[in-house]
């Protein structure tokens, strides 16, 4: 079977074949994701795929589903952001980024096959994490887990969840549930991308698949 | 459908009025022997790496239509500006079009905008545009090139999804492709050792896929300029052609001639006086 015949495939990549998890904690917002991408479940395409993209200068989306969809709308969405500020003469609010994403989901609904995590940081209400489902829901929560890899970590994220922790505690819970999840999901895996977004600015941490927490693994 | 003299104003979209006659030839002709020709399909390798002073890119040189070889010598490594090459993978006319349209685009550009295109707007507007025909457009673009920002490669494929990589394989050898540069890329090689990475990758490609073969070519762009080597490695497979297939003028003897004059009426003669003024 030829991989490149179009009649086989429907989309570049299957669906929400990834892990993604946003955390609000005292003071900003942890968004992560893992950074494999695979293609009909047996090859992984890319061990070191971007899922967490810059919509703005204190806001991120982490995508799940098709990678192409995907890309074009944060690429929209960028630019309406980027347009809205300038209009308003200030940042955008992290509600203005996530509605962006729910209206170009749900008008386009039948067409697309993408779901975000939107997180960032706005003077208004502080740090935020909104979740855009595939059909164009959205809702606030201050945690949000995405993606086939985190029905594994639900039970974990559920139990050592605790509201106003601090950066370091948030961090040691992202990367746990993101390493939990790459240990139990085959089409997981890779690098742990973590993005600390807080009012002074924006922190890129990469965590190796070989540098992360083990648990009773040997 | 109109007649063919009326001028039509074009309708946006894909025009899919061949494809509905073709469905209708082939149930017309039904079981029989003789069946619509399929698609020229380049079924491919094509690697391409990014070293110390550039990139380097290099791709098969057969193009299969279904078993049969269709043309032993395409080139698949299209020219977009004189710092950016493609190779393309996938339907044959839809990577030499695409990749036409954007080199047009580009020198439009560069002509306006009077600075050198750079590879991340090259892989952008290929991404628009192919996202925009949602797949119908079978092209998978390894593009690569050097501009002010430095050496890069991108990755753009049929649905509009794009990467930027340091190394990567394409097309039907892929498989075989890549495990030649995942075990041997490094970063920052030098120039031979990249040319030799990129040549045993397509190699790789050629002796596993069925749908790869013949010759390899290799592009190398760095930023004094693009050395384009067609071939690099010609195939050892090639075979001599047994004598000359060409024949002199008064080879086939003429038997009979038979000459007929068609009988033309002159029915209405208007003239238009052009302004020359």
């Amino acid at each position: 079977m030829c991989l490149w015949c179009l009649s086989e495939s429907t989309t570049a990549f299957l669906p929400f074949q990834t892990t993604i998890l946003a955390v609000k904690f005292n003071g900003g917002v942890i968004i992560g994701s893992d950074s494999r991408a695979s293609m009909g479940g047996s090859y992984v395409s890319s061990k070191t795929i971007n899922k967490l993209i810059q919509v703005h200068d204190r806001i991120f989306c982490c995508i799940a589903g098709s990678l192409a969809d995907a890309q074009a709308v944060t690429k929209m969405a960028k630019f309406q952001l980027s347009f809205h500020s300038i209009q308003m003469e200030s940042p955008p609010l992290v509600k203005a980024a996530a509605s962006v994403m729910k209206e170009l989901c749900y008008s386009n609904k039948e067409e697309l096959q993408a779901g975000f995590i939107t997180a960032g940081w706005d003077r208004k209400k502080g740090p935020q994490v909104y979740t855009v489902s595939l059909g164009g829901m959205l809702l606030s929560q201050p945690f949000t887990i995405g993606g086939s890899g985190s029905t594994y970590i639900y039970g974990y994220v559920d139990a050592k969840y605790k509201p106003d922790m601090s950066r370091e505690e948030c961090l040691q819970f992202a990367t746990n549930a993101l390493a939990l999840a790459i240990g139990r999901d085959n089409v997981s895996g890779g690098v742990v991308h973590l993005v600390v977004i807080t009012e002074d600015g924006v922190e890129h941490v990469v965590i190796p698949g070989d540098k992360l927490p083990k648990f009773h693994d040997e | 459908m109109a007649l063919s003299y009326v001028f039509e104003t074009p309708v946006s979209g894909f025009n899919f009025e061949n494809s509905t006659r073709n469905a209708g030839l082939e149930s017309l002709l039904g079981d029989t022997k003789v069946k619509a020709p399929r698609p020229l399909k380049t079924g491919t390798t094509i690697a391409g790496v990014v070293y110390k002073d550039g990139v380097v890119l290099g791709a098969d040189t057969r193009a299969t239509s279904s078993e049969v070889v269709a043309d032993k010598m395409c080139a698949k490594i299209h020219y977009i500006a004189p710092n950016i090459y493609c190779c393309g993978a996938g339907t044959a006319a839809d990577t030499e079009k695409t990749t036409e349209l954007l080199s047009s685009n580009l020198t439009i550009f560069s002509m306006n905008s009077g600075r050198n295109p750079r590879l991340t707007m090259a892989a952008n507007i290929l991404q628009d545009m192919l996202f925009r025909y949602r797949g119908q457009i079978g092209a998978n673009l390894i593009l690569g090139g050097v501009d002010c920002t430095g050496n890069h490669l991108y990755t753009v494929g049929p649905y509009g999804d794009m990467d930027k990589v340091p190394y990567l394989a394409m097309g039907s050898g892929d498989l075989a492709a890549m495990g030649i540069l995942e075990d041997r890329f490094k970063p920052n090689m030098g120039i031979e050792d990249a040319k030799v990475l990129v040549r045993d990758a397509i190699h790789a490609g050629i002796m596993s896929d069925l749908g790869s073969g013949n010759n390899i070519d290799i592009c190398v762009i760095t930023k004094e300029g693009v050395d384009y080597i067609r071939p690099y490695q010609e195939s050892e497979f090639k075979d001599k052609r047994q004598r000359k297939y060409k024949y002199k003028p008064g080879t086939t003897p003429v038997l009979v001639e038979n000459v007929i004059r068609l009988e033309v009426d002159l029915v209405e003669e208007t003239i238009q006086k052009m302004e020359t003024a």
